[in-house]
């Protein structure tokens, strides 16, 4: 054993490498550890591990980690801390430490390296099973190791096997459905206090086991009682686990007991050289080995009393109990600096309430315990009620209290919640756990109620008459301990949180200096500044040159589906709404497709390549959510049709020029290709070569512009991209972004799905009844348009707003309410929302789409929209505001 | 986290999955016939008993192909899964 320097609040002591820092402390004569959050009381130690309340520490050093319990830290040279009081702070520092995940198959998973724990893996790796171990503690053994009693090396052997993984400072943090767990390994903070970057400090294991086994032990639990809550009032477990361990700052200890569990302790007080000066029983008779060996030692035993209050000396460290019958009359105060509780044993019931398994009450035992031997899971040791052989308890949580008394009895030492506040609960009315806890805070803290739950439950079953089960069911929540979101985010930060997709072009882009738009997982450029303009200056300007000259833009992003099969043209009338199967090939044609509710789901355009061969496109967002939704009904409703899905997304890329200028660029760039509007009209497909690739031209277009979309294979989307830009060099060829895609299109009332509609709007509500086939004997959601619902007044409909100021931009998202009064007194309704704006370059003035309830008999009617502060007004126009004759998309 | 057993690839997790609600409802011969009430229980209506559901799911990061499962509403358990237009197992006990 070697010593380890430390710092506590900014004083130096020296502990035993390894020990807990609460052990150190304790071993230093630190008793009084913090004071409480919310009243400010004196606290000391009070547990053994993760259940300690009281004594969190934030550490400085090494990577720095805030509210942890000092019980669960192992002392390592040159480590800081401060005493946190009820509050943690993060490190401002990034944490540079190094974090990984692990994912396993595994056909048994044992949580818990006790003596139940190591026998269930002792059983199944006979089996031949795989199995592995996990504990959160430094070593095996459980409580054995606490009790310092020998755990037999037959049993640790099986740790060593070669199909046993031993996996130590492994805390399983969830269980979840089909044995599914989650949990975090501590791997370097006990080796020094330094931050390693060479291996991961915490790795979070997922884990998918046939069979779990929980043997996850048991916590001892307190006592409520009048200033419950001193320094020196410990649990009588962890209090007997310090000492043995020379952790010893006590003279006279008093043990308060229910179970035969207190007299253990007592005894390894007295052994450690504590004068135990009292052992309080508040049964009036017990028996067992243990209570035999307190006779034997000499030491006094008062049955049928329990705590009813405490004093304390200068220092805020308990100096006296006062004890009582259960009915709270006094009979004699007895000194003592330390006061060991034994409440009973609380079993570990967390991860199986996480998996939906109610505890059940054995009032024998006084503990809520999980037995269950399923083909998934099954239950060992406490948390199975094997208490061992001398563990007799009375169902007892505390004695009756005055209002004064009640006002400082904790149940909750974190919340700083009382019998007092319980009280109130229970006089309001409440009666379940759910309540009872909402309303006080207790269980809500840090510790999660891992000391207070069985208590609450106690108490309020005791208030009521009946048993703690009656009352509800203990519920707990993953994770089982506080972790860092580092560990949960393992490798994946910053650039590789979420996969990013870029377009084979988007170096280019990134040269250009264009910020991005995040589009699903796309990086799309959002506009291309000149110089140092502002996106307002760039996307008018790059507006202009569409409207005026050419743009290009890369619009590679566009969901592809490659569609093959004798079948594609009926299952296509089935899908969008107007028709396909009439289609010439060589022609592309737009189309909108509908949930069965009759409402728009994605649009876009789909080219008939060949005669049975076709390619759908969808929204830059939609993508995999289309493919699925036709393989659902060519799987599960039309099998018959002969229809095979792809998705080529990826390995199309498309470069679309756009504006009047764009057909002379284009036979710049297919000299071979007849760009004449009478050779090549719109919607038309052609094949030629461009700057030596293959390409498939398209004359489609998103902006009302003429326009031409090159696809050529993806990994020559930017050679072609460069062409473009040196060949239109001196016909203002312009770049431009999604915002201005966005203005352009909306100038003509284009809409795009998931702005205009949020899945309550049908095609008619969007005013492109058009695309609705009349002919169709049936396709998806025609028949959900002749609903009720779908057909009746007041529906949300799609039109135009020109605000009265021109300069001003109505932000997206705003509600309009009717006409242009604006001292209609309050309320008043709201009539539709914004869904798109912006200022338009080709209008000299900004413009606005909206949804507007019966928009469409409301054309010329006037709004108003009530801003922070004041009134802005316009008028419901048309939807389109550009060239509503078409008349420029053939150049 | 659900395991799910899809037929053609094995057990596999939920977050490989779509979930495609009650099974065994099939699109309407001719929905125009039909009134609104009988269409919109088509559309709207889903069976949520407590316990145990035949449902769709579709491995869509995996064999990207629909099928049926029995699962068990209450305690998430999973029942036999099978191919569509295959014969429904009975429902599990």
């Amino acid at each position: 054993m070697s010593n380890a320097n430390f710092t506590f609040d900014g004083k130096k002591y020296t502990g035993v490498s390894g020990e807990s820092l609460a052990s150190a402390l304790l071993r230093n004569g630190v008793v009084h550890f913090t004071n409480s959050s919310y009243k400010d009381r004196p606290r000391g130690l009070m547990g053994l591990w993760v259940e300690e309340p009281n004594a969190l520490v934030n550490i400085d050093s090494g990577p720095g980690e805030p509210m942890k319990a000092s019980t669960t830290i192992e002392l390592v040279d040159g480590l800081v801390v401060r005493s946190s009081q009820g509050v943690g702070d993060l490190p401002d520092t990034r944490d540079n430490s190094r974090y990984d995940k692990v994912n396993r198959h595994v056909d048994v998973l044992v949580v818990g390296a006790g003596t139940a724990g190591l026998t269930a893996a002792k059983k199944f790796a006979a089996l031949g099973k795989d199995v592995i171990v996990m504990d959160d503690q430094p070593g095996p053994g459980g409580h054995a190791r606490h009790l310092g009693t020998e755990i037999s090396a037959e049993l640790l052997a099986v740790l060593d096997l070669a199909n046993v993984t031993y996996l130590p400072r492994t805390t399983v943090q969830g269980l979840y459905d089909q044995g599914y767990l989650v949990a975090t390994e501590r791997r370097t903070d006990h080796l020094d206090a330094k931050v390693h970057t060479e291996v991961s400090r915490i790795r979070t294991w997922h884990i998918r086991a046939d069979h779990t086994v929980l043997a996850t032990g048991a916590f001892q639990r307190h006592l409520v009682f009048a200033n419950n809550d001193r320094p020196g009032i410990m649990l009588s477990h962890s209090a007997a686990t310090y000492v043995t361990r020379g952790a010893n700052p006590f003279k006279t200890a008093v043990v308060v007991t229910i179970d035969n569990q207190g007299y253990r302790d007592a005894l390894r007080l007295h052994e450690a050289g504590v004068t135990v000066a009292a052992v309080i029983d508040i049964r009036d008779a017990a028996s067992g080995p243990a209570i035999a060996a307190v006779n034997s030692a000499g030491i006094r035993v008062i049955t049928g009393k329990t705590a009813l209050d405490s004093a304390a000396s200068d220092s805020g460290q308990v100096c006296c109990l006062t004890i009582a019958k259960a009915d709270g009359t006094q009979s004699e105060t007895i000194d003592a600096d330390l006061v060991a509780i034994s409440g009973g044993w609380t079993p570990i019931v967390h991860l199986a309430t996480f998996i939906g398994i109610k505890p059940t009450w054995d009032p024998a035992l006084a503990a809520f315990v999980v037995k269950r031997d399923d083909k998934l899971t099954s239950t060992a040791g406490m948390l199975a009620g094997d208490f061992g052989d001398d563990n007799e308890a009375a169902v007892f949580f505390g004695p009756q209290l005055t209002t004064e008394q009640a006002e400082v009895a904790f149940v909750d030492y974190q919340r700083d919640a009382t019998v007092r506040d319980f009280n109130r609960a229970i006089g309001a009315g409440m009666r379940s756990i759910e309540h009872v806890k909402r309303y006080t805070s207790i269980g809500t803290a840090h510790d999660q109620g891992k000391t207070s739950g069985t208590t609450t439950m106690g108490l309020i079953g005791q208030a009521l008459g009946k048993a703690p089960d009656e009352i509800g069911s203990l519920t707990f929540r993953p994770p089982y301990i506080s972790i860092p979101f580092a560990a949960l985010a393992g490798r994946d930060r910053g650039l590789l949180s979420d996969p990013i997709r870029t377009t084979p072009i988007h170096a280019w882009h990134e040269k250009a200096g264009a910020p991005m738009e995040d589009v699903g997982q796309w990086k799309r450029p959002w506009f291309f500044p000149k110089n140092s303009e502002n996106m307002h200056a760039a996307v008018l300007r790059e507006c202009a040159a569409v409207r005026e000259d050419v743009g290009v833009m890369d619009a590679s992003t566009l969901g592809k589906i490659d569609l093959q099969g004798k079948d594609v043209g009926e299952f296509l009338d089935l899908i969008y709404t107007n028709m396909f199967s009439t289609l010439k090939v060589g022609m592309s044609r737009y189309g909108l497709m509908c949930g069965v509710d009759g409402m728009v789901f994605d649009d876009g355009v789909t080219t008939r390549i060949s005669e049975n061969h076709w390619l759908m496109t969808t929204t830059t967002g939609g993508a995999a959510k289309v493919l699925d939704w036709l393989e659902e009904w060519l799987q599960t409703e039309w099998t018959d049709l002969e229809v095979f899905c792809t998705s080529v997304t990826e390995q199309i890329s498309t470069v679309a020029i756009v504006g009047p200028k764009s057909r002379e660029l284009m036979s710049r760039l297919a000299p071979d290709l007849d760009v004449s509007n009478e050779a090549f009209a719109f919607m038309e497909n052609k094949y030629a070569d461009v700057a030596g690739v293959p390409a498939r031209i398209a004359r489609i277009s998103f902006s009302g512009e003429l326009a031409y979309e090159i696809n050529v294979p993806g990994s020559f989307g930017l050679h072609i991209w460069e062409k473009v830009m040196s060949q239109g060099a001196d016909l203002n060829i312009t770049p431009y972004g999604t915002e201005s895609m966005h203005v352009l299109r909306a100038e003509k009332g284009f809409v795009i799905v998931g702005q205009e509609t949020d899945g309550t709007q049908t095609p008619q509500d969007l005013d492109m009844d058009w695309i609705v086939s009349k002919k169709k004997e049936d396709f998806i959601g025609k028949r959900s348009f002749a609903r009720v619902d779908t057909s009746r007044e007041g529906r949300h409909q799609l039109v135009g707003i020109l605000p009265d100021d021109g300069s001003f931009v109505i932000p997206e998202g705003a509600y309009l309410v009717a006409g242009s009064d604006e001292k209609t007194p309050p309320p008043v309704a709201h009539i539709g929302y914004v869904t798109s704006s912006y200022a338009s370059a080709a209008l000299g003035r900004s413009f606005a789409l909206a949804l507007v309830a019966n928009g469409l008999a409301r054309k010329g009617e006037k709004i108003a929209v009530p801003m922070a502060g004041r009134v802005v007004t316009g008028i419901i126009t048309d939807s389109v505001f550009v060239d509503k004759e078409n008349a420029r998309r053939d150049g | 986290m659900l395991h799910i057993p899809c037929p053609y690839c094995g057990p596999r997790d939920e977050t490989e999955f779509h979930y495609g609600a009650e099974a065994h409802i099939a699109y309407p011969e001719n929905p125009q016939s039909l009134d609104d009430a009988q269409w919109a229980k088509f559309v709207f209506i889903k069976a949520n008993p407590k316990g145990w559901l035949a449902e769709r799911w579709v491995h869509s990061a995996g064999c990207r192909r629909w099928f049926n499962v029995w699962r068990n509403t209450i305690t998430h358990e999973f029942g036999p899964s099978y191919k569509p237009f295959t014969q429904q197992p009975k429902s599990p006990v």
